[in-house]
């Protein structure tokens, strides 16, 4: 049984997003990474790089395949999780705690777009 | 529809282990059962054992066996000793492959076992029958009377003589077998593997596969899938067929050359087009590279020349379990084959710089005295 968080907001290809303010933090459900399995390398952009809502902006690896990032808003990227170079099967451990970028949103509104805890839950039970 | 997957005799035990099951050459097989890295280790470490009844067993008897498996096999078999196993090819005329196999020479004059990849079972038997015209042989598909288990690692000898009492495993050496009956049954004890350590495969009915799988099981063997056998099979240098040898990938081409004798009487099909290949060169060979970057090559991603031109593609790549390194096979024109020539992996945005090494990353640990 997957763990989802409430309060947060999902995407349909497993990315969940905390708004706070005007930032948005990103990092993958608990039912992507349970998919996965072991995660051996996070692909991740740049500070500074833009992301487009529903574009790739990087990619999990595990020993078996490579699963891309779909990032749920547009913007700019703020932040990286650099602890995930070294340790990246930290997202397994935890994947709430363990986000992956933090991007400015050019656009609140896209945020409308997404799932919230109860309809991702249905959606992943489908 | 979807076609009915086949399915196994230890089928019934990967689903109560809880194994993530995956279709593979047509059958549901496991992929992993406690995790690819954990299976790898151990295999590299102790051992593990992997369900590989998918494996298809072809019979070959009659007057004209030996003269008949020298003609469709890129190996020689001349001389070949009962209880011993060649590995080759089986080659198109035009030096693509139709598939790599072992031939066991068995303990009765012109007796072949065949054992072929599961994604080719039918292709190799229909091909094996059209080339039989001529010649007096009995060409059996026995693939679906026998089930297969693969004991690999350092203690795979000790743990079948402790738990299964296969004293015979000691007597053995790399790529020779016994012939035996356990329960009634032949089996056949082989010491052979694809995870480039040393391990035994043993061949046998069933109801004698199932027993001795849940014997090991008991003692303690790790279940390991089909995932930690193709990064086992990857780090050591073995082809698999399908991603570095196929219709149009020669094993001159894969760098399996060692593997075909031309030069025997009567050659074999396609001895032709390997000697031309062999004298005249080939556009495209199977390469081993290695990135300096931690960004992980998948089969499919092109390969680029310093200024960006697409040069090659990658036919199995993978974060090495073993070695930490980020490493592939790939088909690279001849110009970029020998070793440190240094080019580059498209992984999807971005080019990362990698070098040309040997395919056989991970020391090998066959017992061959």
């Amino acid at each position: 049984m997957s763990k989802i968080v409430e309060g947060l907001l999902y995407s349909e290809s497993h990315e969940w997003v905390k708004v706070d303010g005007n930032v948005a933090i990103i990092g993958v459900s608990d039912f992507a990474q349970s998919e996965m399995g072991d995660i051996t390398y996070v692909d991740m952009p740049s500070e500074g790089d833009e992301v487009t809502k529903g574009e790739d902006f990087g990619a999990l690896e595990s020993v078996k395949a490579s699963s891309e990032l779909y990032s749920p808003v547009s913007g700019t990227v703020v932040a990286c999780n650099v602890d995930l170079e070294d340790a990246p099967e930290l997202i397994n451990q935890d994947p709430y705690v363990n986000w992956i970028i933090k991007v400015e949103m050019n656009d609140k509104g896209e945020l409308g777009d997404l799932l919230n805890s109860a309809a991702y839950q249905k959606f992943i039970e489908k | 529809m979807e076609a009915q997957l086949k399915t196994t005799c230890l089928h019934g035990s990967h689903i109560s282990l809880g194994a993530k099951m995956s279709p593979f050459a047509g059958f549901d097989m496991p992929i992993q059962y406690s995790g690819i890295i954990d299976e790898h280790n151990a295999v590299r470490n102790s051992a593990g054992m992997f369900d590989v009844s998918h494996m298809g067993e072809i019979f070959v008897s009659g007057k004209d066996a030996f003269a008949f498996v020298n003609h469709i096999f890129t190996n020689d078999i001349t001389g070949q000793k009962d209880g011993s196993v060649l590995y080759g090819m089986m080659l198109y005329p035009h030096g693509g492959t139709v598939d790599d196999i072992l031939v066991y020479k068995e303990f009765k004059d012109n007796c072949y076992l065949l054992v072929v990849n599961a994604s080719n079972i039918e292709k190799d038997f229909d091909w094996l029958v059209a080339n039989s015209k001529g010649y007096d042989v009995h060409i059996e598909n026995a693939s679906e009377e026998w089930g297969q288990i693969a004991v690999q690692g350092q203690d795979s000898q000790s743990v079948l003589e402790k738990l299964l009492g296969l004293d015979c495993c000691g007597n053995l050496l790399f790529y020779e077998f016994c012939d035996t009956v356990y329960d009634n049954a032949r089996l056949i004890v082989s010491r052979t593997g694809y995870t480039g350590e040393d391990g035994f495969e043993l061949y046998s009915s069933p109801e004698v596969i199932c027993k001795m799988w849940d014997i090991l099981l008991k003692g303690g063997v790790k279940p390991c899938g089909l995932g930690c056998r193709d990064t086992l099979r990857f780090e050591t240098g073995l082809p698999l067929y399908g991603d570095e040898l196929s219709e149009d990938i020669s094993p001159v081409m894969a760098g399996l050359s060692i593997f075909c004798k031309p030069e025997k009487p009567g050659g074999f099909i396609g001895s032709e087009a390997i000697v031309n290949q062999k004298t005249n060169g080939v556009a495209r060979k199977l390469v081993g590279l290695e990135l300096t970057d931690k960004a992980i090559p998948r089969a499919g991603y092109p390969v680029l020349n310093a200024e960006g031109v697409g040069i090659g593609v990658v036919t199995t790549g993978y974060r090495s379990i073993s070695l930490d390194k980020s490493l592939c096979f790939a088909l690279v024109d001849v110009a970029y084959a020998s070793l440190d020539t240094r080019v580059q992996v498209q992984v999807r945005h971005k080019a990362f710089e990698a070098a040309v090494v040997k395919k056989r990353f991970y020391k090998t640990k066959y017992k061959k005295q």
